[in-house]
């Protein structure tokens, strides 16, 4: 049971990398474009040689984003079905799809939208190059507190909702993951390296475009999986 | 166990952790790799040589809101 529910999630989640690698084409190549454009610009400026090319623009945005998105869909995907194994029958009620549907909407706030608030994203041209380890640490670890305050949400949530009712559970549990979260976000120091000339509405259109294209991962990986998945009757048997 | 079986919609069995627990070890294992691939491969750390894995993800990376460059 345990495997085939991994194996439908990674499915779900193939299935959503590809339609948010579509979406990320559309709404966030532009944008790109036009940070690497002002990167080159400025390097050019500064004199500095320009960066060979190993793998093309147009792999890099065509097949490249879409390999990208999707065996992270997949990898999301597996997770995803992984915590529905072990939601299901515990919280959300007897309804698979409703449970996909709430761990798809916790999985996007835990790990898109709480950690995009935190460090956002940032196109081509933004990040210095001897900070990028420190970066890469700083942001998992946002992503590892978030989940974590997301898991002590649920927890304190479902205990209270089996002595005080589902509502000031459920509410109880967003009062908790908001607080916690807040408080690894205050804790984190904090990154900026856009440069002073950057253009202000192009980062912004980039930063749209990264959370749309997770937010549509998010949603496809929860409905793709409520489709995929046997009926309640399926799942309480023991196989 | 026959109360639930009596009224599967209302109580249903949830899988016991220790079903799930081998699976999450090697599942997990493999998608974190994965994560780690798209996310911060020849970026931050390299397991492997050269510039292909992060030029071939770049965009992915980028929209997936992971630090680059």
């Amino acid at each position: 049971m345990v495997g085939s529910l991994l194996l439908r999630g990674m499915l779900a989640g193939l299935l959503a990398g590809l339609l948010a690698a579509a979406f990320g084409a559309l709404a966030g190549e532009p944008s790109i474009e036009r940070a690497i454009a002002y990167e080159s610009a400025a390097a050019q400026a500064a004199g500095e040689p320009p960066e060979p090319e190993i793998v093309s623009r147009d792999v890099q945005r065509g097949p490249g984003l879409f390999a990208a998105a999707m065996v992270y869909g997949a990898a999301l995907g597996g997770f995803f079905g992984l915590a529905f194994a072990f939601a299901h029958g515990r919280i959300g009620g007897g309804d698979p799809r409703a449970v996909a549907a709430l761990l798809a909407t916790a999985g996007f706030v835990a790990l898109a939208l709480a950690p995009a608030l935190k460090y956002p994203a940032n196109p081509p041209a933004i990040g210095a190059a001897d900070t990028i380890g420190a970066r890469t640490a700083l942001f998992f670890i946002m992503m590892f507190a978030s989940l974590t305050a997301m898991i002590l949400a649920a927890a304190t949530g479902r205990n209270l909702a089996a002595r005080f009712g589902a509502w000031r559970g459920a509410l109880t549990g967003v009062v908790v993951f908001v607080t916690a979260a807040l408080f690894a976000g205050v804790l984190l120091p904090s990154v900026n390296e856009v440069p002073a000339d950057f253009p202000a509405d192009l980062l912004w259109r980039f930063r749209l475009a990264s959370l749309g294209t997770q937010a549509v991962l998010w949603s496809a990986i929860g409905f793709g999986f409520a489709l995929l998945t046997p009926t309640a009757r399926h799942l309480s048997a023991s196989d | 166990m026959s109360k639930a079986l009596s009224a599967p919609a209302a109580s249903l069995a949830p899988i016991p952790v220790r079903d799930i627990l081998p699976w999450l070890v090697f599942g997990g294992l493999f998608c974190l790799l994965a994560i780690y691939f798209v996310g911060a491969e020849q970026g931050a750390t390299a397991l492997l040589p050269g510039h292909f894995m992060h030029e071939l993800v770049h965009d992915g990376r980028h929209l997936l809101a992971f630090p680059c460059h």
